[in-house]
C-alpha cells in the first residue's frame, strides 16, 4: 500500500469518526424541536453537553488532514462549494453557540430562540454536509487546473439534495438511539418509539437513493460491476441496520447504539471504498478529476504526519475512551447542567 | 470592491473575532491551574469558589472561541484556493498537527473541567484543568509557527512543474500557479527564524489578557464593596501574573522587534516609519506620517532606532527607499498600529507594577483613599488593553508582510481563489457580520449579567461530591496540626 492511499484511509477514519461521533450531536439537534418540555430539551442538550465539542473536533482535524495529504482536493473542493460551506460554517455557529446560551435565561423567548438556532443549525449542517457527499459521488465539472466551474445552483441537484435528506433522516435515528441509551422514564418510552420511526424514515430514503444512484451516477454501476464485493458491504450494512430495532426492542440501549454506530462506519467505508482512488470525480470530464495522486502533497509531508499520526491517534483514543466513560450514563440534571 | 480587498476584509474580521476570545480561554486557563492548585495546596473554600467562577466564565469564551475557530481552518481553502495549494505540503501539516496534538486534548479534558466537578476527584479535576489549558496552549503553538512560516519561510523548496528548483528559487507570476513550496527540512520550517520569538510573545499577550480581565472584575468588585475576600485572593493572584508577564512582553516584543529587523526590514521600516535608508536613525514615541513629504511628524528620540537596531547610532537602518514601492506594506497603518501596542505595552507595566507597589506599601485593598480609588477605576478598564495591543499587534504583523501572503514568495492577490466571485465573499462577509455582532452582543450581555451575579460567597454553596469535601477536612485538620 502506497502512502497515498494510506493518506486516503486516514483522512477517511477521521470524517468517519466525526460521522459517526458527531452524527448523533447533530441528530440529536434535529431531533430537539420535537419535545416541547424545557426540561426534555435540556436532558437533550445535556446529553451531548460534554462531548459535542469534542466529536466536532473530527471535522476539524480531517479537514487540517486534508489539508495537508491532499492540499489540491481541499483547495478545489472548499472554493468549489463556496457559498454552501459558508451556509455550513453558519449552521455550524449556532448550533455550537446555541448550546451554551440556550439555558443561561429564564425567558420563553430566550430559550425558544437558542432552541431553534439549534434545531435549525443541526439540521443544516447535517444537510449540507449530505449534499457535498453526493456531489462528490456524482463528480462535478472540473477544469484542467483542477477548479470547480459548476457555479452553485449546480451543487443542488435533485441528487445531491436526497442525499442530503438521506443524511438528515441517518443523522436523526442515531441521535434518538443515542438518546434512549442517555434518558429514562416517559422520556426514554417515547424515544424509543421515535427510534423505530427514524429507521422506518432513514430507509425509505436510503432506498430511494440508491435507485436514484442509477439514474443520475451511472458510472457507480461500472464501479459496482468492477468491484463486486461492494455489495457485500451493502448487505452487511443492510443487517446491521436491522439489528438496531430488535437491540432496542431487547433493551439492550447500549448494543442499539454500538449497531448504529456500525452503520455509520459501513457508510462511510460504503462512500470511500466507491470513489477510491478519486478525491474529487471530474463530471462530464474524467481526465481532470483530482485521484489521490494528482491532488496529494510530498511523500516526505506524508510520511511525517504519518509518524504525527502514530504517535497522536493513540493518546486521542485513550482520552476520547476515557471522557466517554466518565460519563456514561443516565443523564442528570444539576446546577452546572447546561 | 474586488475579490482580494473583500477576501481580506472577511478573514482580517473573522480572525479578529475569533482572537477576541483565544487570548482570554488561554490566560484564565493559566488563572484556572493557579487557583486550583491553590485549592489543592490549602484546602480553602475560597479558592475553590474561585475556581467555579472563573471557570463559568472560561466556558463562555471557550464556546465561542471554537465556534469561530472552525471558520478560519475553512476560510483558507474556500477564500485562498491557489494559497492552499502552493503551501499544503507546509502549512497543512501544521494545521493537522494542531488538530492532533492540542484541539483533541483541549477538547476531551473540558468536558472533565466543566461537567466533571461531581463525576471525579479533586485530582483528576485539577489535571483536567491543566490538560485544557495546556492543549490550549498547544494550538498557539501551531498555529503561530504555521504563520511564522507565512512570515520567515524556511525549510522548503520550491518545485515548478513537478521539478525541484535550486534554493533561493522565486517563481514569477506566470510560474506560481504551477509551483508549490514543498518540505525539505521538517525541523527548520518548524523552527522558522521568527517561530519562537513570536510564539512566546504571542503566548505571553494571551497571558496579560487573562491576568487583566481577573484585574478588572475584582477590582469592580472591590469598588462595590461586594465579594471582598473573592475579591482580594483573586486580585492578589492575577496582579502577580500581569507584573510578571507585562515584563515577561517588553522582552519578547524587543527580540520580535530585533526578528523584524533582520528578516523583514520593509515591515521595521514602515513600522518605526524610516522612509530613507540611514544611521543615526531617531525613533518615535507616537507621530504621523507624512507620506507626501515622506517623513514622521512627531516626538522622536534622535538614534535611538539605530541603538536599539545595532547597539551604536552608527548603525546603518534600512528605509523603505530600499524597496520598489510596490513592495511596500501600507505604512501609515503599520506605524501607527505598532505604536499603539508598544504605547499600551508600557502602560501594562506601569499599572501592574503600581498595584505592586501599593500591595507592598499594604494599600493595596484601602479603596476609600481617592488615589487608590482612580487606580481602581483603571483597573476596571485596564481589561481593554491586552485586548486592543493583541488585535494591534496582529495588525502590525499581517498588515506589515503585505504585500506578499507568503513573505517573499506568493503575492497576497496571487493566492485567492479562482473560482470565488466578489458577489459570493461579500454574500458570506455580511452574514459574518450579523452572525458575529450577534454573537459579540449576547456574549457581553452574559458576561456582564455573570459579574452582577457574582460568585457564590458562602462555604460550599455547591454541592461538593464526598471526595472532595473530605480532602479539604483533611487539609483544614493538617494546617490545625501545624498551626
Ligand atoms: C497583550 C498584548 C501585547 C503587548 C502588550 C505587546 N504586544 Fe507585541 N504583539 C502582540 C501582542 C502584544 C501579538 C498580538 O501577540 C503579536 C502579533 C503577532 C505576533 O507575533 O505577536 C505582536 C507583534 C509584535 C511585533 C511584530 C512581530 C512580527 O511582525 O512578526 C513586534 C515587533 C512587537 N509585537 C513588539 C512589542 C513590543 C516592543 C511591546 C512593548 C511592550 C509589545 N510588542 C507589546
Ligand atoms: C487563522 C488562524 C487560525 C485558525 C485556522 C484557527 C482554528 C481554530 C479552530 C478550528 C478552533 C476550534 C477547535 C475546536 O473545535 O475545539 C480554534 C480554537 C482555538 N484557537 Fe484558533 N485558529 C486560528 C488562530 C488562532 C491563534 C492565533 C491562536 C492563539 C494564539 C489560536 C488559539 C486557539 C485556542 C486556544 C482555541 C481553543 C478554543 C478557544 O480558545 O476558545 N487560534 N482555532
Ligand atoms: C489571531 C490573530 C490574527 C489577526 C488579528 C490577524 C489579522 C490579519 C489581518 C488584519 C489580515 C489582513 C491583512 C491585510 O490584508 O492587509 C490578515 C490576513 C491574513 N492572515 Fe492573519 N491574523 C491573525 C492570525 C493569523 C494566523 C495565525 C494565520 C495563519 C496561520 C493567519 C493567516 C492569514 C492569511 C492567510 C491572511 C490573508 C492573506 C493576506 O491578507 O495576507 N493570520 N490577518
Amino acid at each position: 500500500m502506497d502512502l497515498n492511499t494510506v493518506w486516503f484511509i486516514l483522512v477517511g477514519v477521521l470524517l468517519t469518526g466525526y460521522a459517526m461521533l458527531d452524527g448523533f450531536d447533530l441528530g440529536v439537534g434535529a431531533l430537539h424541536l420535537f419535545v416541547k418540555k424545557d426540561e426534555d430539551r435540556r436532558v437533550f442538550l445535556n446529553a451531548i453537553g460534554p462531548v459535542w465539542d469534542g466529536n466536532e473536533v473530527w471535522l476539524v482535524t480531517g479537514g487540517g488532514a486534508l489539508f495537508a495529504a491532499f492540499p489540491v482536493a481541499y483547495a478545489t473542493v472548499f472554493s468549489g462549494f463556496y457559498l454552501a460551506f459558508m451556509a455550513l460554517l453558519c449552521g455550524l455557529i449556532f448550533r455550537a453557540v446555541a448550546i451554551e446560551f440556550r439555558s443561561k435565561e429564564k425567558w420563553g423567548w430566550w430559550r425558544q430562540m437558542w432552541d431553534v438556532g439549534f434545531a435549525l443549525g443541526s439540521i443544516g449542517s447535517s444537510f449540507l454536509i449530505g449534499v457535498a457527499m453526493g456531489n462528490i459521488l456524482q463528480g462535478i465539472e472540473l477544469d484542467a487546473r483542477g477548479n470547480y466551474i459548476g457555479g452553485f445552483l449546480a451543487l443542488l441537484n435533485p441528487y445531491a439534495i436526497l442525499l442530503g435528506l438521506t443524511t438528515i433522516a441517518l443523522f436523526a435515528m442515531h441521535g434518538s438511539i443515542y438518546l434512549v441509551m442517555k434518558t429514562e422514564g416517559a422520556l426514554q418510552v417515547r424515544l424509543k418509539r421515535w427510534v423505530n420511526r427514524t429507521i422506518g424514515i432513514f430507509l425509505f430514503f436510503y432506498i430511494i437513493l440508491n435507485v436514484a444512484t442509477l439514474v443520475y451516477a451511472p458510472h457507480i454501476l461500472e464501479i459496482l460491476r468492477a468491484r463486486p464485493w461492494l455489495l457485500a458491504v451493502f448487505a452487511l450494512n443492510v443487517l446491521v441496520v436491522m439489528n438496531i430495532p430488535r437491540q432496542n426492542h431487547k433493551g439492550n440501549e447500549f448494543a442499539a447504539f454500538l449497531s448504529s454506530c456500525g452503520a455509520m462506519v459501513l457508510l462511510m467505508a460504503l462512500f470511500g471504498l466507491t470513489v477510491y482512488p478519486n478525491m474529487v470525480l471530474s463530471m462530464p470530464n474524467p481526465e481532470n478529476s483530482l485521484t489521490i495522486y494528482n491532488a496529494a502533497s510530498t511523500a516526505k509531508t506524508h510520511m511525517i504526519m504519518l509518524i504525527m499520526a502514530i504517535i497522536g491517534i493513540p493518546i486521542v483514543l485513550a482520552y476520547t475512551v476515557s471522557v466517554y466513560f466518565i460519563f456514561r450514563g443516565k443523564v442528570k440534571l444539576t446546577e452546572h447542567s447546561y | 470592491m474586488d475579490v482580494e480587498i473583500l477576501s481580506r476584509i472577511q478573514f482580517a474580521f473573522t480572525v479578529m473575532f475569533h482572537y477576541l476570545y483565544v487570548p482570554l480561554t488561554m490566560g484564565l486557563g493559566v488563572v484556572l491551574v493557579i487557583m486550583e492548585a491553590m485549592w489543592l495546596k490549602t484546602g480553602s473554600p475560597k479558592y475553590h469558589n474561585m475556581a467555579r467562577y472563573w471557570t463559568r466564565v472560561f466556558g463562555l469564551t471557550f464556546a465561542i472561541g471554537v465556534a469561530t475557530g472552525i471558520v478560519l481552518e475553512f476560510e483558507f481553502g474556500t477564500n485562498w484556493a491557489a494559497y492552499s495549494r502552493f503551501v499544503g505540503d507546509i502549512f497543512g501539516s501544521a494545521l493537522a498537527a494542531e488538530g492532533i496534538f492540542a484541539f483533541f486534548l483541549e477538547s476531551g479534558f473540558l468536558a472533565i473541567l466543566l461537567f466533571g466537578w461531581n463525576k471525579v476527584g479533586p485530582k483528576l479535576h485539577f489535571f483536567a484543568t491543566c490538560m485544557v489549558c495546556l492543549g490550549a496552549h498547544f494550538s498557539a503553538v501551531w498555529i503561530v509557527i504555521a504563520n511564522s512560516w507565512m512570515q520567515t519561510p524556511a525549510g522548503f523548496r520550491i518545485e515548478y512543474r513537478g521539478e525541484i528548483m535550486p534554493p533561493g528559487f522565486v517563481p514569477t507570476a506566470d510560474q506560481i500557479l504551477h509551483s508549490r513550496a514543498v518540505i525539505e527540512d521538517f525541523w527548520a520550517m518548524i523552527f522558522n527564524p521568527s517561530a519562537m520569538e513570536r510564539l512566546s510573545h504571542v503566548i505571553v499577550g494571551c497571558w496579560q489578557a487573562g491576568a487583566f480581565l481577573v484585574i478588572s472584575i475584582s477590582a469592580f468588585y472591590l469598588l462595590r464593596g461586594r465579594h471582598l475576600e473573592f475579591a482580594r485572593t483573586s486580585m492578589k493572584v492575577a496582579l502577580i501574573f500581569a507584573a510578571v508577564a507585562s515584563l515577561l512582553q517588553l522582552a519578547t516584543g524587543a527580540k520580535s522587534a530585533d526578528g523584524v529587523t533582520r528578516n523583514q526590514p520593509a515591515k521595521l521600516a514602515a513600522m518605526e516609519g524610516v522612509f530613507s535608508t540611514q544611521s543615526n536613525a531617531p525613533m518615535a514615541i507616537f507621530g504621523w506620517l507624512d507620506m507626501e513629504k515622506e517623513e514622521v511628524v512627531g516626538l522622536q528620540i534622535p538614534g535611538m532606532l539605530s541603538i536599539l537596531v545595532g547597539g551604536s547610532t552608527n548603525t546603518v537602518v534600512t528605509g523603505l527607499d530600499a524597496f520598489p514601492k510596490e513592495d511596500w506594506p501600507p505604512v501609515q497603518a503599520v506605524f501607527q498600529f505598532y505604536h499603539i501596542m508598544i504605547a499600551i505595552g508600557m502602560a501594562l507595566i506601569g499599572i501592574a507594577w503600581f498595584g505592586m507597589f501599593l500591595w507592598w506599601r499594604g494599600w493595596l485593598f484601602n479603596t476609600s483613599n481617592p488615589i487608590v480609588r482612580a487606580y481602581y477605576w483603571i483597573l476596571v478598564l485596564s481589561v481593554l488593553g491586552p485586548q486592543i495591543a493583541n488585535q494591534t499587534g496582529w495588525f502590525t504583523a499581517e498588515m506589515g508582510r503585505q504585500p506578499w501572503i507568503v513573505y517573499g514568495l506568493m503575492r497576497t492577490s496571487q493566492g485567492l481563489s479562482e473560482v470565488v466571485a466578489a458577489s459570493h465573499v461579500l454574500a458570506s462577509l455580511i452574514m459574518f457580520t450579523f452572525i458575529y455582532a450577534l454573537l459579540f452582543a449576547v456574549f457581553l450581555y452574559l458576561l456582564t449579567r455573570k459579574i452582577q451575579r457574582g460568585p457564590d460567597d458562602e462555604e460550599e454553596s455547591e454541592a461538593m461530591p464526598a471526595s472532595w469535601v473530605a480532602l479539604m477536612e483533611r487539609r483544614k485538620g493538617q494546617a490545625r496540626a501545624a498551626g
